[in-house]
Protein backbone atom coordinates (compact mmCIF):
# COMPACT_ATOMS: atom_id res chain seq x y z
CA UNK A 1 0.00 0.00 0.00
CA UNK A 2 1.54 3.35 -0.99
CA UNK A 3 -0.03 6.28 0.29
CA UNK A 4 1.01 10.11 -0.25
CA UNK A 5 -0.76 12.79 1.34
CA UNK A 6 -0.88 16.06 0.63
CA UNK A 7 -0.81 18.64 3.87
CA UNK A 8 -0.75 22.43 4.16
CA UNK A 9 0.85 24.80 5.95
CA UNK A 10 -1.69 27.07 7.78
CA UNK A 11 -1.46 29.69 10.41
CA UNK A 12 -2.34 28.67 14.22
CA UNK A 13 -6.26 28.91 14.83
CA UNK A 14 -5.80 30.42 17.59
CA UNK A 15 -3.28 33.32 16.27
CA UNK A 16 -4.38 36.46 14.97
CA UNK A 17 -4.84 35.93 11.06
CA UNK A 18 -4.47 38.59 8.73
CA UNK A 19 -3.55 39.37 5.20
CA UNK A 20 -0.76 40.86 3.50
CA UNK A 21 -0.89 42.09 -0.09
CA UNK A 22 -3.60 39.80 -0.94
CA UNK A 23 -3.09 36.68 0.32
CA UNK A 24 -3.23 35.04 3.66
CA UNK A 25 0.10 35.71 6.02
CA UNK A 26 1.69 33.04 6.86
CA UNK A 27 4.61 32.72 9.28
CA UNK A 28 6.29 29.50 10.93
CA UNK A 29 5.96 31.02 14.57
CA UNK A 30 2.51 30.68 14.98
CA UNK A 31 1.80 27.88 12.22
CA UNK A 32 2.00 24.14 11.52
CA UNK A 33 -0.06 21.45 9.82
CA UNK A 34 -3.61 22.50 8.77
CA UNK A 35 -5.32 20.67 12.17
CA UNK A 36 -7.88 18.69 9.31
CA UNK A 37 -5.03 17.14 7.26
CA UNK A 38 -4.37 14.62 10.86
CA UNK A 39 -7.08 13.00 9.88
CA UNK A 40 -5.72 12.10 6.54
CA UNK A 41 -2.43 11.46 7.86
CA UNK A 42 -3.89 9.06 10.29
CA UNK A 43 -6.18 7.08 7.78
CA UNK A 44 -2.89 6.92 5.90
CA UNK A 45 -0.97 5.59 8.93
CA UNK A 46 -3.82 3.23 9.66
CA UNK A 47 -4.08 1.37 5.47
CA UNK A 48 -0.39 0.72 5.62
CA UNK A 49 -0.67 -0.55 9.04
CA UNK A 50 -3.39 -3.01 8.25
CA UNK A 51 -1.69 -3.93 5.15
CA UNK A 52 1.20 -4.89 6.77
CA UNK A 53 3.19 -3.34 4.32
CA UNK A 54 3.75 -0.01 2.30
CA UNK A 55 4.58 3.62 2.63
CA UNK A 56 3.36 7.44 3.29
CA UNK A 57 4.38 10.27 1.52
CA UNK A 58 3.39 13.40 2.71
CA UNK A 59 3.94 16.56 0.15
CA UNK A 60 3.31 20.18 1.30
CA UNK A 61 3.61 23.04 -1.65
CA UNK A 62 4.47 26.45 -0.40
CA UNK A 63 7.02 28.92 1.03
CA UNK A 64 10.42 28.06 3.19
CA UNK A 65 7.71 27.92 5.95
CA UNK A 66 5.79 24.82 5.03
CA UNK A 67 8.08 22.40 5.63
CA UNK A 68 6.98 22.83 8.96
CA UNK A 69 3.66 21.09 8.00
CA UNK A 70 5.24 17.88 6.37
CA UNK A 71 7.95 17.98 9.14
CA UNK A 72 4.46 17.57 11.55
CA UNK A 73 3.16 14.60 9.29
CA UNK A 74 6.88 12.92 9.74
CA UNK A 75 6.10 13.21 13.76
CA UNK A 76 3.06 11.78 12.94
CA UNK A 77 4.60 8.43 11.25
CA UNK A 78 4.76 9.49 7.53
CA UNK A 79 7.84 7.95 5.83
CA UNK A 80 8.75 9.90 3.32
CA UNK A 81 8.42 14.08 3.05
CA UNK A 82 8.39 15.93 -0.21
CA UNK A 83 8.53 20.29 -0.02
CA UNK A 84 7.59 21.58 -3.79
CA UNK A 85 9.29 24.98 -2.54
CA UNK A 86 8.89 28.01 -5.49
CA UNK A 87 8.84 31.69 -5.30
CA UNK A 88 6.65 31.16 -8.66
CA UNK A 89 3.63 29.39 -6.72
CA UNK A 90 3.24 32.15 -4.30
CA UNK A 91 -0.54 33.67 -4.81
CA UNK A 92 -1.38 30.37 -6.80
CA UNK A 93 -5.64 29.94 -6.74
CA UNK A 94 -7.03 26.63 -6.30
CA UNK A 95 -6.57 25.09 -9.86
CA UNK A 96 -2.72 26.69 -9.68
CA UNK A 97 -1.87 24.78 -6.36
CA UNK A 98 -3.87 21.70 -8.06
CA UNK A 99 -1.64 21.67 -10.83
CA UNK A 100 1.91 21.70 -8.81
CA UNK A 101 0.43 19.17 -6.05
CA UNK A 102 -0.48 16.76 -9.69
CA UNK A 103 3.15 17.01 -11.26
CA UNK A 104 4.72 16.17 -7.82
CA UNK A 105 2.19 12.92 -6.99
CA UNK A 106 3.19 12.02 -10.99
CA UNK A 107 6.76 12.28 -10.17
CA UNK A 108 5.99 10.08 -7.26
CA UNK A 109 3.67 8.06 -9.28
CA UNK A 110 6.16 7.28 -12.12
CA UNK A 111 8.58 5.91 -10.26
CA UNK A 112 6.74 3.80 -8.04
CA UNK A 113 2.72 3.48 -8.50
CA UNK A 114 0.60 5.15 -5.40
CA UNK A 115 -2.95 3.47 -4.65
CA UNK A 116 -3.84 6.40 -3.12
CA UNK A 117 -3.59 9.72 -2.33
CA UNK A 118 -5.26 11.39 0.52
CA UNK A 119 -6.21 14.81 1.53
CA UNK A 120 -8.27 16.52 4.51
CA UNK A 121 -11.70 17.85 4.00
CA UNK A 122 -10.80 21.66 4.02
CA UNK A 123 -7.93 23.96 5.14
CA UNK A 124 -9.31 25.65 8.37
CA UNK A 125 -7.59 29.03 7.07
CA UNK A 126 -9.10 28.70 3.65
CA UNK A 127 -12.10 26.49 3.77
CA UNK A 128 -13.15 26.34 0.38
CA UNK A 129 -12.69 22.63 0.19
CA UNK A 130 -12.24 22.93 -3.88
CA UNK A 131 -8.63 21.48 -3.44
CA UNK A 132 -9.72 17.25 -3.55
CA UNK A 133 -11.96 17.81 -6.54
CA UNK A 134 -9.20 19.97 -8.20
CA UNK A 135 -6.79 17.27 -7.74
CA UNK A 136 -8.70 14.12 -9.09
CA UNK A 137 -10.11 16.00 -11.96
CA UNK A 138 -5.99 17.30 -12.39
CA UNK A 139 -4.78 13.72 -12.55
CA UNK A 140 -7.54 11.91 -13.53
CA UNK A 141 -7.48 9.59 -11.04
CA UNK A 142 -10.58 8.48 -9.28
CA UNK A 143 -12.73 10.91 -6.82
CA UNK A 144 -13.77 10.08 -3.40
CA UNK A 145 -14.50 13.05 -1.50
CA UNK A 146 -15.76 13.66 1.87
CA UNK A 147 -14.91 10.21 3.44
CA UNK A 148 -16.55 9.52 6.74
CA UNK A 149 -15.55 5.79 6.24
CA UNK A 150 -13.20 4.34 4.29
CA UNK A 151 -12.46 0.58 2.32
CA UNK A 152 -9.56 -0.12 0.31
CA UNK A 153 -9.65 -3.64 -1.10
CA UNK A 154 -9.10 -5.33 -4.32
CA UNK A 155 -8.09 -2.76 -6.27
CA UNK A 156 -10.89 -0.79 -5.01
CA UNK A 157 -12.01 1.77 -2.89
CA UNK A 158 -14.98 1.83 -1.18
CA UNK A 159 -16.21 5.63 1.16
CA UNK A 160 -19.66 6.78 2.93
CA UNK A 161 -20.05 10.19 2.47
CA UNK A 162 -22.50 12.05 4.49
CA UNK A 163 -24.38 14.94 2.69
CA UNK A 164 -27.23 16.36 3.84
CA UNK A 165 -30.21 14.62 2.02
CA UNK A 166 -28.44 11.51 2.32
CA UNK A 167 -25.94 9.13 3.40
CA UNK A 168 -24.24 7.96 -0.07
CA UNK A 169 -21.60 4.68 -0.78
CA UNK A 170 -19.38 5.18 -3.27
CA UNK A 171 -16.74 3.06 -4.92
CA UNK A 172 -14.01 3.60 -7.48
CA UNK A 173 -10.98 1.74 -8.82
CA UNK A 174 -7.15 3.16 -7.34
CA UNK A 175 -5.91 5.12 -8.03
CA UNK A 176 -7.69 7.47 -6.33
CA UNK A 177 -7.98 10.60 -4.79
CA UNK A 178 -9.84 10.60 -0.89
CA UNK A 179 -10.99 13.67 1.30
CA UNK A 180 -11.44 12.47 4.64
CA UNK A 181 -13.69 14.14 7.33
CA UNK A 182 -12.63 14.86 10.81
CA UNK A 183 -15.06 11.68 11.99
CA UNK A 184 -13.14 9.20 10.07
CA UNK A 185 -10.69 8.78 12.60
CA UNK A 186 -9.33 10.22 15.92
CA UNK A 187 -5.53 11.41 15.20
CA UNK A 188 -3.14 9.86 17.03
CA UNK A 189 -0.20 11.78 18.78
CA UNK A 190 3.34 12.18 18.30
CA UNK A 191 5.66 10.07 20.02
CA UNK A 192 9.13 11.10 21.28
CA UNK A 193 11.03 8.38 18.96
CA UNK A 194 9.29 9.84 15.77
CA UNK A 195 9.70 14.05 17.12
CA UNK A 196 13.19 13.02 16.98
CA UNK A 197 13.90 11.22 13.98
CA UNK A 198 11.50 13.95 12.16
CA UNK A 199 14.12 16.57 12.90
CA UNK A 200 17.13 14.85 11.30
CA UNK A 201 15.18 13.00 8.62
CA UNK A 202 15.20 14.75 5.10
CA UNK A 203 12.86 16.88 3.42
CA UNK A 204 12.91 16.09 -0.38
CA UNK A 205 13.50 19.66 -2.02
CA UNK A 206 11.60 20.69 -5.33
CA UNK A 207 11.29 23.51 -7.62
CA UNK A 208 8.50 23.52 -10.25
CA UNK A 209 11.62 23.14 -12.72
CA UNK A 210 12.22 19.69 -11.21
CA UNK A 211 8.59 18.95 -11.75
CA UNK A 212 8.35 20.91 -15.53
CA UNK A 213 5.64 23.13 -14.60
CA UNK A 214 5.90 26.40 -16.70
CA UNK A 215 6.00 28.78 -13.94
CA UNK A 216 3.57 31.52 -15.68
CA UNK A 217 1.20 28.62 -15.82
CA UNK A 218 0.85 28.58 -11.99
CA UNK A 219 1.31 32.03 -9.36
CA UNK A 220 -0.51 35.17 -9.23
CA UNK A 221 -0.09 35.68 -12.44
CA UNK A 222 -2.23 32.64 -13.79
CA UNK A 223 -5.08 33.44 -10.66
CA UNK A 224 -8.71 33.17 -12.14
CA UNK A 225 -9.35 34.91 -8.77
CA UNK A 226 -7.47 38.15 -7.02
CA UNK A 227 -8.33 39.78 -3.79
CA UNK A 228 -8.89 43.50 -4.21
CA UNK A 229 -9.77 44.62 -0.50
CA UNK A 230 -9.05 42.99 2.41
CA UNK A 231 -9.81 44.76 6.09
CA UNK A 232 -10.58 43.24 9.44
CA UNK A 233 -14.15 44.18 10.74
CA UNK A 234 -14.99 45.90 13.17
CA UNK A 235 -15.52 44.31 16.67
CA UNK A 236 -19.26 44.47 18.05
CA UNK A 237 -20.22 47.64 19.29
CA UNK A 238 -22.73 48.53 22.19
CA UNK A 239 -21.48 44.86 23.82
CA UNK A 240 -23.51 44.43 27.08
CA UNK A 241 -22.63 41.48 29.61
CA UNK A 242 -25.32 40.83 32.54
CA UNK A 243 -24.43 38.44 35.33
CA UNK A 244 -27.73 36.68 36.22
CA UNK A 245 -28.87 37.57 39.74
CA UNK A 246 -32.15 36.28 39.24
CA UNK A 247 -33.47 38.38 36.54
CA UNK A 248 -31.08 37.34 34.01
CA UNK A 249 -34.06 35.86 31.70
CA UNK A 250 -36.06 38.96 31.73
CA UNK A 251 -32.96 40.67 30.84
CA UNK A 252 -32.48 38.72 27.42
CA UNK A 253 -35.92 38.80 26.35
CA UNK A 254 -36.12 42.72 27.07
CA UNK A 255 -32.73 43.18 24.70
CA UNK A 256 -34.68 40.38 22.07
CA UNK A 257 -37.42 42.56 22.46
CA UNK A 258 -35.93 45.63 21.86
CA UNK A 259 -33.75 44.40 18.55
CA UNK A 260 -37.19 43.61 17.59
CA UNK A 261 -36.12 39.66 17.48
CA UNK A 262 -38.70 37.68 19.61
CA UNK B 1 -30.20 29.20 -26.61
CA UNK B 2 -31.94 32.62 -24.45
CA UNK B 3 -32.71 35.72 -25.74
CA UNK B 4 -32.55 36.62 -22.03
CA UNK B 5 -30.24 39.99 -21.47
CA UNK B 6 -27.09 39.62 -19.54
CA UNK B 7 -28.28 35.70 -18.68
CA UNK B 8 -27.33 35.43 -14.53
CA UNK B 9 -27.26 31.54 -14.07
CA UNK B 10 -29.20 30.32 -11.00
CA UNK B 11 -28.61 26.41 -10.03
CA UNK B 12 -31.50 25.16 -8.39
CA UNK B 13 -31.40 23.84 -5.04
CA UNK B 14 -34.03 21.26 -4.01
CA UNK B 15 -35.33 19.82 -0.75
CA UNK B 16 -37.80 17.45 -1.45
CA UNK B 17 -38.92 17.64 -4.70
CA UNK B 18 -39.33 21.63 -3.85
CA UNK B 19 -36.91 24.48 -4.27
CA UNK B 20 -35.00 25.34 -1.55
CA UNK B 21 -34.90 28.81 -0.23
CA UNK B 22 -31.39 29.80 -0.50
CA UNK B 23 -32.46 29.09 -4.45
CA UNK B 24 -34.91 32.28 -4.10
CA UNK B 25 -32.43 34.45 -2.40
CA UNK B 26 -29.93 33.88 -5.32
CA UNK B 27 -32.65 34.41 -7.86
CA UNK B 28 -33.18 37.40 -5.92
CA UNK B 29 -29.57 38.98 -6.06
CA UNK B 30 -29.45 37.43 -9.54
CA UNK B 31 -32.20 40.26 -10.35
CA UNK B 32 -30.15 42.70 -9.12
CA UNK B 33 -27.33 41.83 -11.63
CA UNK B 34 -29.07 41.06 -14.99
CA UNK B 35 -31.65 39.07 -16.02
CA UNK B 36 -31.78 35.27 -14.00
CA UNK B 37 -31.85 32.53 -15.44
CA UNK B 38 -32.61 29.23 -13.30
CA UNK B 39 -30.84 25.56 -14.55
CA UNK B 40 -32.32 22.43 -13.30
CA UNK B 41 -30.87 19.17 -12.66
CA UNK B 42 -32.84 15.77 -12.00
CA UNK B 43 -36.09 14.93 -12.89
CA UNK B 44 -38.80 17.27 -14.69
CA UNK B 45 -39.80 20.41 -12.58
CA UNK B 46 -43.64 20.19 -11.88
CA UNK B 47 -45.36 23.34 -12.56
CA UNK B 48 -45.32 24.85 -9.40
CA UNK B 49 -41.71 24.84 -9.10
CA UNK B 50 -41.25 26.38 -12.68
CA UNK B 51 -44.00 29.08 -11.35
CA UNK B 52 -42.25 29.97 -8.26
CA UNK B 53 -38.96 30.40 -10.02
CA UNK B 54 -40.64 33.11 -12.25
CA UNK B 55 -42.31 34.98 -9.50
CA UNK B 56 -38.57 35.19 -8.32
CA UNK B 57 -37.84 36.70 -12.12
CA UNK B 58 -36.43 33.02 -13.57
CA UNK B 59 -37.30 34.18 -17.16
CA UNK B 60 -36.12 30.60 -18.30
CA UNK B 61 -35.79 27.20 -16.83
CA UNK B 62 -33.14 24.92 -18.24
CA UNK B 63 -34.05 21.86 -17.38
CA UNK B 64 -31.14 18.88 -17.60
CA UNK B 65 -33.39 16.20 -17.12
CA UNK B 66 -30.18 13.98 -16.09
CA UNK B 67 -31.95 11.98 -12.66
CA UNK B 68 -29.97 10.65 -10.35
CA UNK B 69 -26.57 11.63 -11.78
CA UNK B 70 -26.56 14.82 -11.19
CA UNK B 71 -25.73 13.01 -7.52
CA UNK B 72 -21.79 12.77 -9.98
CA UNK B 73 -19.92 16.69 -9.72
CA UNK B 74 -17.98 15.80 -12.85
CA UNK B 75 -21.98 14.82 -14.65
CA UNK B 76 -23.35 17.59 -12.74
CA UNK B 77 -20.62 20.15 -13.82
CA UNK B 78 -21.09 19.31 -17.55
CA UNK B 79 -25.06 19.50 -17.10
CA UNK B 80 -24.03 23.05 -16.01
CA UNK B 81 -21.40 23.73 -18.33
CA UNK B 82 -24.16 22.69 -21.40
CA UNK B 83 -26.66 25.39 -19.86
CA UNK B 84 -24.61 27.99 -19.04
CA UNK B 85 -22.66 28.47 -22.18
CA UNK B 86 -24.14 32.38 -22.27
CA UNK B 87 -24.20 33.65 -18.69
CA UNK B 88 -20.87 35.38 -17.91
CA UNK B 89 -21.87 34.62 -13.91
CA UNK B 90 -23.11 31.11 -12.45
CA UNK B 91 -24.64 31.48 -9.05
CA UNK B 92 -24.97 28.17 -6.43
CA UNK B 93 -25.71 27.83 -2.75
CA UNK B 94 -22.27 27.04 -1.15
CA UNK B 95 -22.71 23.72 0.01
CA UNK B 96 -19.96 20.79 -0.21
CA UNK B 97 -21.57 19.27 -3.00
CA UNK B 98 -21.69 22.09 -4.96
CA UNK B 99 -18.49 23.59 -4.27
CA UNK B 100 -17.11 20.01 -5.93
CA UNK B 101 -19.89 20.36 -8.85
CA UNK B 102 -18.62 23.62 -9.61
CA UNK B 103 -14.76 22.60 -9.15
CA UNK B 104 -15.34 20.25 -12.05
CA UNK B 105 -17.84 22.67 -13.66
CA UNK B 106 -14.52 25.39 -13.38
CA UNK B 107 -12.18 22.91 -14.54
CA UNK B 108 -13.91 22.56 -18.02
CA UNK B 109 -14.73 25.58 -18.65
CA UNK B 110 -11.87 27.60 -17.33
CA UNK B 111 -13.78 29.73 -14.90
CA UNK B 112 -12.95 31.76 -11.61
CA UNK B 113 -14.53 30.30 -8.29
CA UNK B 114 -15.32 31.77 -5.26
CA UNK B 115 -18.00 30.39 -2.79
CA UNK B 116 -19.04 31.04 1.04
CA UNK B 117 -19.68 34.27 -0.40
CA UNK B 118 -21.97 37.12 1.04
CA UNK B 119 -22.92 39.08 -2.07
CA UNK B 120 -21.76 39.67 -5.07
CA UNK B 121 -21.76 43.00 -7.71
CA UNK B 122 -19.97 44.09 -11.20
CA UNK B 123 -17.70 46.61 -10.84
CA UNK B 124 -16.62 47.62 -14.09
CA UNK B 125 -17.92 44.85 -16.06
CA UNK B 126 -16.33 42.56 -13.44
CA UNK B 127 -17.42 40.11 -10.91
CA UNK B 128 -16.52 40.73 -7.78
CA UNK B 129 -17.43 38.95 -4.64
CA UNK B 130 -17.16 39.49 -1.40
CA UNK B 131 -17.03 37.48 1.78
CA UNK B 132 -15.99 36.73 5.44
CA UNK B 133 -12.80 35.26 6.78
CA UNK B 134 -11.15 33.78 9.01
CA UNK B 135 -13.71 33.06 11.09
CA UNK B 136 -15.99 36.47 10.51
CA UNK B 137 -13.21 38.41 11.44
CA UNK B 138 -11.88 40.37 8.32
CA UNK B 139 -13.99 41.19 5.30
CA UNK B 140 -12.63 40.44 2.06
CA UNK B 141 -13.34 41.33 -1.90
CA UNK B 142 -12.32 39.29 -4.74
CA UNK B 143 -12.10 39.80 -8.29
CA UNK B 144 -12.99 37.21 -10.82
CA UNK B 145 -11.47 37.38 -14.62
CA UNK B 146 -14.07 36.38 -17.14
CA UNK B 147 -16.10 33.62 -16.68
CA UNK B 148 -17.64 33.54 -13.14
CA UNK B 149 -19.04 31.28 -10.60
CA UNK B 150 -20.12 32.06 -6.85
CA UNK B 151 -21.07 30.15 -4.53
CA UNK B 152 -23.50 32.33 -1.80
CA UNK B 153 -24.16 31.40 1.73
CA UNK B 154 -27.69 31.39 3.19
CA UNK B 155 -29.06 34.50 4.31
CA UNK B 156 -26.95 36.91 2.61
CA UNK B 157 -29.73 37.88 0.73
CA UNK B 158 -33.69 38.46 1.77
CA UNK B 159 -35.74 36.93 -0.78
CA UNK B 160 -38.48 38.68 -2.29
CA UNK B 161 -40.74 38.18 -5.49
CA UNK B 162 -39.91 40.26 -8.36
CA UNK B 163 -41.93 43.56 -8.67
CA UNK B 164 -43.11 42.38 -12.68
CA UNK B 165 -43.19 38.56 -12.29
CA UNK B 166 -43.15 37.12 -15.66
CA UNK B 167 -44.01 33.33 -16.18
CA UNK B 168 -40.52 31.58 -17.22
CA UNK B 169 -40.20 29.42 -20.17
CA UNK B 170 -38.92 25.70 -19.79
CA UNK B 171 -35.86 25.12 -21.93
CA UNK B 172 -34.86 21.60 -21.84
CA UNK B 173 -31.02 21.14 -22.55
CA UNK B 174 -29.48 18.18 -23.85
CA UNK B 175 -25.89 17.09 -22.67
CA UNK B 176 -23.56 14.71 -23.43
CA UNK B 177 -22.82 13.13 -20.07
CA UNK B 178 -18.74 12.14 -19.20
CA UNK B 179 -18.08 9.19 -17.71
CA UNK B 180 -16.91 8.97 -14.45
CA UNK B 181 -14.66 6.27 -12.67
CA UNK B 182 -16.85 6.38 -9.59
CA UNK B 183 -20.22 4.42 -8.88
CA UNK B 184 -22.28 5.45 -5.82
CA UNK B 185 -23.74 1.90 -4.58
CA UNK B 186 -26.03 3.30 -2.06
CA UNK B 187 -27.95 6.23 -1.01
CA UNK B 188 -29.39 5.78 2.01
CA UNK B 189 -31.73 9.37 2.57
CA UNK B 190 -31.20 10.77 6.07
CA UNK B 191 -34.24 11.99 8.11
CA UNK B 192 -34.77 15.57 8.08
CA UNK B 193 -34.34 17.78 11.21
CA UNK B 194 -37.85 19.11 11.67
CA UNK B 195 -38.79 22.22 10.92
CA UNK B 196 -36.63 24.88 9.00
CA UNK B 197 -33.08 23.87 8.22
CA UNK B 198 -30.08 24.76 10.33
CA UNK B 199 -28.05 26.14 7.03
CA UNK B 200 -30.96 28.74 6.28
CA UNK B 201 -32.89 29.00 9.44
CA UNK B 202 -33.40 32.87 10.87
CA UNK B 203 -33.03 32.25 14.35
CA UNK B 204 -30.55 29.46 15.77
CA UNK B 205 -30.68 28.29 19.23
CA UNK B 206 -27.78 26.02 20.17
CA UNK B 207 -26.39 24.06 23.26
CA UNK B 208 -23.35 23.16 24.25
CA UNK B 209 -21.76 21.29 26.90
CA UNK B 210 -23.49 22.91 29.76
CA UNK B 211 -26.91 21.76 28.60
CA UNK B 212 -25.69 18.04 29.89
CA UNK B 213 -27.62 16.60 27.35
CA UNK B 214 -31.18 18.17 27.97
CA UNK B 215 -32.39 20.15 25.29
CA UNK B 216 -35.67 20.82 26.08
CA UNK B 217 -35.54 24.36 27.16
CA UNK B 218 -33.02 24.87 24.21
CA UNK B 219 -35.81 23.58 21.65
CA UNK B 220 -38.45 25.34 23.26
CA UNK B 221 -36.58 28.99 22.51
CA UNK B 222 -35.84 27.67 19.38
CA UNK B 223 -39.59 26.60 18.58
CA UNK B 224 -40.92 30.11 20.00
CA UNK B 225 -38.76 32.06 17.85
CA UNK B 226 -39.20 30.07 14.99
CA UNK B 227 -35.57 28.76 14.67
CA UNK B 228 -33.66 25.47 14.29
CA UNK B 229 -31.95 23.72 16.85
CA UNK B 230 -28.13 23.41 16.51
CA UNK B 231 -25.12 21.96 18.63
CA UNK B 232 -21.48 22.27 20.02
CA UNK B 233 -18.95 19.84 18.71
CA UNK B 234 -19.01 18.75 22.54
CA UNK B 235 -22.61 17.50 22.48
CA UNK B 236 -22.57 15.66 19.39
CA UNK B 237 -19.15 13.99 20.40
CA UNK B 238 -21.61 12.88 23.60
CA UNK B 239 -23.92 11.96 21.50
CA UNK B 240 -26.53 14.09 23.17
CA UNK B 241 -27.84 15.33 19.56
CA UNK B 242 -26.95 13.95 15.98
CA UNK B 243 -23.95 16.10 13.34
CA UNK B 244 -26.76 17.15 11.11
CA UNK B 245 -27.18 19.75 14.53
CA UNK B 246 -23.31 20.49 14.82
CA UNK B 247 -22.46 24.41 14.03
CA UNK B 248 -19.19 24.53 13.36
CA UNK B 249 -16.52 24.87 10.48
CA UNK B 250 -16.39 21.12 10.02
CA UNK B 251 -20.35 20.87 10.54
CA UNK B 252 -22.71 23.38 8.95
CA UNK B 253 -22.24 27.45 9.05
CA UNK B 254 -24.80 29.21 9.91
CA UNK B 255 -25.45 32.96 9.53
CA UNK B 256 -28.83 33.74 11.04
CA UNK B 257 -30.11 37.22 12.24
CA UNK B 258 -30.11 35.88 15.44
CA UNK B 259 -28.04 33.09 17.46
CA UNK B 260 -28.37 32.06 20.82
CA UNK B 261 -25.14 29.96 22.27
CA UNK B 262 -26.11 28.20 25.64
CA UNK B 263 -23.81 26.75 27.70
CA UNK B 264 -21.48 27.01 24.93
CA UNK B 265 -18.13 28.11 25.73
CA UNK B 266 -16.84 29.51 22.14
CA UNK B 267 -13.91 27.20 20.70
CA UNK B 268 -12.56 28.86 17.45
CA UNK B 269 -14.13 25.92 15.41
CA UNK B 270 -17.25 26.51 16.81
CA UNK B 271 -17.13 30.24 16.28
CA UNK B 272 -15.93 29.99 12.60
CA UNK B 273 -19.21 28.31 11.83
CA UNK B 274 -21.52 31.13 13.53
CA UNK B 275 -19.27 34.52 14.01
CA UNK B 276 -21.18 36.11 11.03
CA UNK B 277 -24.01 35.80 12.59
CA UNK B 278 -26.58 38.90 12.91
CA UNK B 279 -27.10 39.48 16.35
CA UNK B 280 -25.39 36.76 18.90
CA UNK B 281 -26.39 35.79 22.12
CA UNK B 282 -25.11 33.67 25.11
CA UNK B 283 -25.75 32.36 28.19
CA UNK B 284 -22.95 30.94 29.89
CA UNK B 285 -21.58 29.62 33.51
CA UNK B 286 -18.25 31.30 33.03
CA UNK B 287 -17.92 35.02 32.67
CA UNK B 288 -14.08 33.88 30.88
CA UNK B 289 -15.99 32.24 27.99
CA UNK B 290 -14.55 32.93 24.89
CA UNK B 291 -18.38 33.47 23.27
CA UNK B 292 -18.47 36.43 25.35
CA UNK B 293 -16.12 38.22 23.33
CA UNK B 294 -18.17 37.86 20.23
CA UNK B 295 -21.40 38.23 21.54
CA UNK B 296 -23.87 41.66 21.20
CA UNK B 297 -25.66 40.48 24.73
CA UNK B 298 -24.24 38.10 27.18
CA UNK B 299 -25.87 36.58 29.90
CA UNK B 300 -23.40 35.00 33.03
CA UNK B 301 -25.68 32.25 34.29
CA UNK B 302 -27.02 28.98 34.43
CA UNK B 303 -29.22 28.31 30.89
CA UNK B 304 -31.43 26.30 33.50
CA UNK B 305 -32.31 29.53 35.25
CA UNK B 306 -32.12 32.24 32.44
CA UNK B 307 -33.76 29.91 29.69
CA UNK B 308 -37.62 29.74 31.06
CA UNK B 309 -37.54 33.19 32.08
CA UNK B 310 -36.71 34.35 29.34
CA UNK B 311 -39.36 32.18 27.76
CA UNK B 312 -42.29 33.51 29.98
CA UNK B 313 -40.95 36.99 29.67
CA UNK B 314 -41.36 36.69 25.36
CA UNK B 315 -44.82 34.94 25.62
CA UNK B 316 -46.00 37.32 28.11
CA UNK B 317 -44.68 40.63 25.96
CA UNK B 318 -46.38 38.76 22.52
CA UNK B 319 -49.43 37.90 24.92
CA UNK B 320 -49.86 41.22 25.96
Amino acid sequence: MRILVTVKFTPDLQSQRSFTDGTVTRTADDGSMNELDENAVEAALQLVEAAGEGEVYALTVGGADAVAAVRKALQLGANHAIHVNDDAVAGSDVFGTAAVLAAAIRKVHDENPLDLVITGMAALDGLTSMLPTALAAELDWSQLTLASSLEVGDGNATIVRHLPDAHETVTAPLPAVVSVTDELNKPRYPNFKLIMAARKAEVMQWSLADLGVDAASVGAGASRTTVVDASPRPPRAHQQIVTDTGNGGNALAAFLIEKGLA
Amino acid sequence: MSTADNPIAVLVELRDGAVARPTLEALTLARSLGTPVAVWLGTEPDADAVAQLGEFGAAEVRVAAIGAEARYPAKAGAAIAAATEDASLLLVVSTFLNKEIVTRLAVTTGAGVVVDAAGVEFVDGEVEAFQTVFAATWNVRTRIAGKAIVGVRPNTTTASAAEAPGAASIVPISVQLPATRETVTAVEPVAQIEGVPLAEAPVVVSGGRGTGGDYALVTELAELLGGAVGASRDATDEGWISHEHMVGQTGTTVTPALYVACGISGAVHHRGGMQASGTIVAINMDPDAPIFEICDFGVVGSLFDVLPQAIEAVKAHRGA
